[in-house]
Order: C-alpha cells, then structure tokens, then sequence
C-alpha cells in the first residue's frame, strides 16, 4: 500500500515538469494579493508587452506566508527563468537567499519590486551599489512631500493620527521619518498599531477625537482593511489620508504617491535592459521619480475636508 | 515539479518536521492544544538572529532560541496548569504576547540574516554546495531531534509524560506531579519550535515577525497526514511519521507550486486551494486503496 503511494507521488513530481518555451520566461515570487501589488505585477507585465518583449511570466504567490515564499524562491531557481522578479520585502528576501544557495549554473538575475529599504532589507549594500544579480526598484516614500501636501489640504492639523502595523518594516521606516518630520513641520503625531486585518477597524476607532486628520503609509495590513477606516473616518468627519493613490480610488481623501502601475512599469525598463543583456550590477536601485496627487472629492464631502482650490488645480486626478 | 524544487521542499519538509515533532508532543502525547507554537516560533527566529548580528556564533545563537522558546511553553503551561486558564486560551494569551516580544527583541520586524554568518558555513567551506548544505544540516539535525524525543520518552520522565496525556487521574494517585510534567512537556516542544524557528530564519536570510502566522496549521496537519499514512502503532513510529508528514506536506505546496496541464496554468490565488486538495488526496489514498483490495 505504501509503496503505490510513493510511486504515485513520484508520478506526480516529475510528470508535471515545466514546458520549455522560446520567450524569455520571468518567475514572478509576489507576497500577498494586494490591489498595489497587484499593480505592480501588471505594470511590469504592460511596460514588457508596449515595448514588444513577449516574455512568458510564472507568476507565484505566497499568500502572505513566508515558508510559502522561500519556497517559492526554491521553485523559481528550479525553474530556470531568464529573470528572477520579487514583490515585496519578504520575498525578496526569500529569493536571494534561494539566489545565494543556488549552484552557479541555475543563477539568475533578480529584480525587487516595492520594496521600501533594500538598504535595511540586506538586499544591496548601498543604493547605488547593486550586487552582481540583485537591483530592483524601491518605493521609499519621499515623505516631505507628503507631508506638505497634506498640511496644505489642512492647515490647522495640530495632531496627525497614524495607522499602521508595527509587524511592517516598511511602515516602522515610514513611522520614524514622520516623527522626525513632525517637529519642524508643527504638528504632533498619534500613533495606533493593528497586528492583522481584524484589528484595523478597533486601531482606527482608538483615534476618533484624538486626532485631526489621519495618515496612512504603505502597510499592507492597513491598506488591505483600507474600507473600515474609511467608514470610521466618514462616521466621524476625520480626514483619511492615503500615501498611494490606488487607495484613493478606493476612497481616502488624498494621496501624494506612488502609482504602483507606474511602480510596475518602471521595474519593467529595468526587466527589458536584464533581458537584452545587462547586467544587474550596472543598474542602480532605482526609486519613484514622478509624484501623483490625486483627490477623491466625494470622500472629502463625506469627511468633512474640502481642498484648497491650489491643491485641485495641481491635482492629476479627481474623483467626483 | 522542478528537481530543485523538490530538494527545496524536502529541505523545507526537515527543518519545518522539528517544529511538527514539537506540535505532535503537546497534540498527540500530552492532548494540549497549543497555539504558542505560532509566536514561539518566530521568538527563535528572532532570538537567534539577533545573536547572529550580535557577533554570536550562529550555533551558539540556536541554544538561546532553545531556552526562549522553552520559557515561551512554560509560561504557557504556568498559566493552564497554576491559574486554571483553558490551554487553548493560554497558548494564544502566550502567542499574541509574543508578537510584541518579538518586534521588541529584533528591534523592529524584520532583520536581515542575508549575508550573514549561519550554521550552513562549515559545510560551504568544505565545498559542499549551499544547496545541499541546508538539505544536510537539516536533515541531521531533524534525525537528532527525532532520535533525542524518542530516547526521552523511554525516560522516567517521558513516561511520565506519557501517562500524564493518557490518563492523568491515574499519573497521579501514583504520586506523580502532573503540573510539572505538563510545564516540561509545553516547554519542551516549544523549545523544539523555537529551534526549528531559528533554523528557518537562518535559511531564508531573514527573521520576520510574521513568519509564525500558520505554523499550527501546517503543524497539524502535518502531524495527521503522517499519522495516516505511515502509521502510529509505537511512538517511535508516529514521531517518524510525523517527521515524514512535514515533508508530504511541503511537497504538497511545491507541487502545487509548479502545476500545469500543457497551456493550462492555475492562478497564482489558488495555491492554497491546491495544496490544500492534493493534502486530501494524500489522506484519502490509503483509504481507497484498501477499499479496492477488499473488493
């Protein structure tokens, strides 16, 4: 009996072997379903498809599960791609160790995408220091500008409520460099954590009264229950701000940010160069260069915080 | 299924098979539902990765994962056995105690081993590829561990432990303690995550405080896909099944990793869903197969 099983199993493992194919193939290590993320991938996948590479993508996820992830950078070295692409810290980290352990002859490029510090992530040694196979595109926020826009929205912030989740080591960098801006900028911050999806909508409960406007950066635990903030904020006229513009859509009142399509796409130039032969140690982490605003005016009806007719005129998209 | 994925998976099977020999010590031996498993074992990822980056020999850094994720169980086992607190709510009291413990001890939530000094050194220097290194390591550390549970349970004390799961009213009108024996037990297998915590973290490069979400999950069913289909007549045998499990189960997501009929592709979303069909497939084979010979 035990011995048809493991015939059956090996059946299984090695009748299932990947289709060899004449395009370049990039194996794709993507966290978590995210609509940011998600975008990324997209944006990466349209820059390749506009600029006439027709690469076959393995695009794998790890649902938010780290042992998933470094397996999945097992599963990506095994399948000889041309181009390794991970989405998201944890996964990047998890493809170069993979990378790092993997024979020479199965070594590939790999390129990281919205990664906040790659610095921190040990990633690369500096920004403009890629190693041999790693670079990619970081989406460290330019927070200043932030910043200023949102006190330009609504000058008489005294106290900034932040919400994120202090498991994030993307939003712990964010955290700090806010509170370093605070001082100069004349405002306090009040911080509120939630440790998982379940817990944002009680965190963004906890500010009600304690703050004037609230600010959310790039955490995927908050953005992912994004709707219950949303609710607390227009129950309560408190502004929600958003630091990508995806959550605009979704109706945060403004955000100064990233497109994480646009985030994709550049990844994407970066991709196409890899693929015709350039090395990844020639190409410097990129970031973000070209901001969005974007302004969702029904949200800021509901909220009670219309914009400064400045902020409307500069702003690259409104929803009515 | 590439052949590096599954060496991948095997390798991930073993170090992940410590942490299940934990589970099935508190599940099947002592009947004690512990949900610590999955804050304790990110404490060891953490412990050890701290020591790492502090200079410390990353061998050395795996002894203090032991003790953290030692204490880790006792304080679970405290709070069940001396304050009378349901075993299911103490664990997850412990776990989500020890979600901020973590981000305390690293830090931060995230710290880098990329690059770092590891276990899997010794063995690279001697040329052994990085590759097999981890799968070496882990396999003899999986082989030690499963060897010391099974010797320990052949102890005085691992008897004890033993009858304490079975029947405790009897453990003790013999005069047996079974307080302490419960604290030693949890303790004991959340060491034993905790190191499988560290040894993870030392082979993915980095520890995370959120590497512990769903270590239960994949321990538990770990324990019973094992049970099902190698067995559990002895206890040597069911701790190797559990061990074996571990591997079914990993195997099980890198199958479903690397499925595709000719053009066809399953999304990227259904991996859950995909491992979680070929876990079942796996459960009911054995099942099926005996009703087909019966016939």
């Amino acid at each position: 009996m035990k011995r048809s099983v493991l015939v059956f199993a090996a059946a299984l493992l090695f009748s299932v072997q990947s289709v060899m194919a004449a395009a370049p193939v990039i194996s794709v290590n993507q966290f978590v379903e995210h609509p940011a993320l998600d975008a990324v991938l997209k944006g990466l996948q349209d820059y390749l498809k506009d600029n006439g590479v027709e690469a076959e993508f393995k695009v794998h996820n790890a649902q938010a599960n780290m042992g998933t992830a470094t397996q999945i950078g097992q599963q990506m070295i095994g399948e000889k791609a041309d181009l390794l692409v991970a989405i998201a810290t944890p996964s990047a980290q998890a493809t170069a160790q993979a990378l790092s352990k993997a024979p020479a002859d199965l070594k590939r490029p790999l390129l990281f995408t919205a990664v906040t510090d790659p610095v921190a992530a040990g990633l690369v040694t500096a920004l403009d220091e890629p190693s041999a196979y790693i670079t990619g595109v970081s989406d460290l926020l330019p927070l200043d500008k932030h910043l200023e826009m949102v006190m330009t929205y609504k000058p008489d912030i005294k106290r900034l409520g932040i919400l994120y989740n202090a498991g994030e080591a993307n939003s712990k960098a964010t955290v700090a460099g806010i509170k370093a801006l605070s001082t100069t900028m004349g405002f306090s911050i009040v911080e509120a954590t939630a440790a998982k999806t379940a817990d944002v909508y009680s965190a963004a409960k906890s500010l009600v009264g304690r703050c004037d406007a609230v600010f959310i950066p790039t955490d995927n635990t908050i953005v992912s229950a994004l709707e219950s903030v949303l609710k607390i904020g227009t129950q309560n006229k408190l502004p929600i701000f958003a630091a990508d513009v995806d959550s605009v859509e979704r109706g945060a009142v403004a955000a100064m940010g990233f497109d994480y399509y646009k985030h994709g796409y550049q990844t994407g130039a970066m991709a196409k160069k890899i693929l015709e032969g350039v090395s990844p140690a020639a190409l410097p982490v990129e970031s973000q260069d070209v901001l969005q605003l974007q302004i969702n005016l029904k949200s800021a009806t509901a909220m009670g915080a219309e914009p400064p007719k400045s902020l409307v005129d500069r702003a690259t998209k409104l929803y009515q | 299924m590439t052949w590096y994925a599954a060496l991948g998976a095997l390798e991930q099977g073993l170090v992940y098979g410590i942490m299940v020999i934990g589970v099935y010590l508190t599940f099947r031996i002592l009947d004690f539902p512990d949900l610590t498993v999955d804050g304790s074992l990110p404490l060891g990822a953490a412990l050890s990765a701290v020591a790492i980056t502090g200079g410390i020999n990353p061998y050395l850094a795996l002894v203090f994962a032991l003790m953290g994720g030692f204490a880790a169980g006792v304080v679970t086992a405290i709070l069940n056995t001396k304050f009378k607190i349901l075993h299911l709510l103490a664990s997850i009291l412990t776990m989500i105690a020890l979600y901020s413990i973590n981000i305390r001890i690293m830090g931060g939530p995230n710290i880098a081993l990329l690059g770092s000094r590891t276990i899997f050194d010794p063995l690279i220097a001697l040329g052994v590829p990085a590759h097999y290194a981890g799968l070496m390591i882990f396999a003899l550390f999986a082989l030690v561990v499963m060897g010391a549970v099974i010797w320990f349970l052949k102890t005085e004390l691992g008897q004890a432990l033993l009858a304490t799961g079975d029947n405790p009213q009897m453990i003790t009108s013999l005069g047996v303690n079974t307080h302490f024996i419960i604290i030693i037990g949890v303790g004991l297998s959340n060491g034993l995550v905790a190191l499988s915590g560290a040894l993870i973290a030392q082979n993915q490069g980095a520890a995370d405080v959120g590497m512990g979400i769903g270590t239960i999950i994949a321990g538990l069913a770990s324990v019973i896909v094992g049970e099902t289909i190698f067995g559990k007549a002895t206890i040597p045998r069911a701790i190797t099944a559990a061990l074996l499990g571990s591997i079914v189960y990993r195997l099980a997501i890198a199958l479903a990793l690397g499925l595709e009929f000719g053009d066809f592709t399953f999304n990227p979303s259904d991996l859950n869903l995909i491992t979680a069909i070929l876990v079942i497939a796996a459960l009911i084979a054995p099942h099926l197969k005996k009703r087909i010979v019966e016939r």
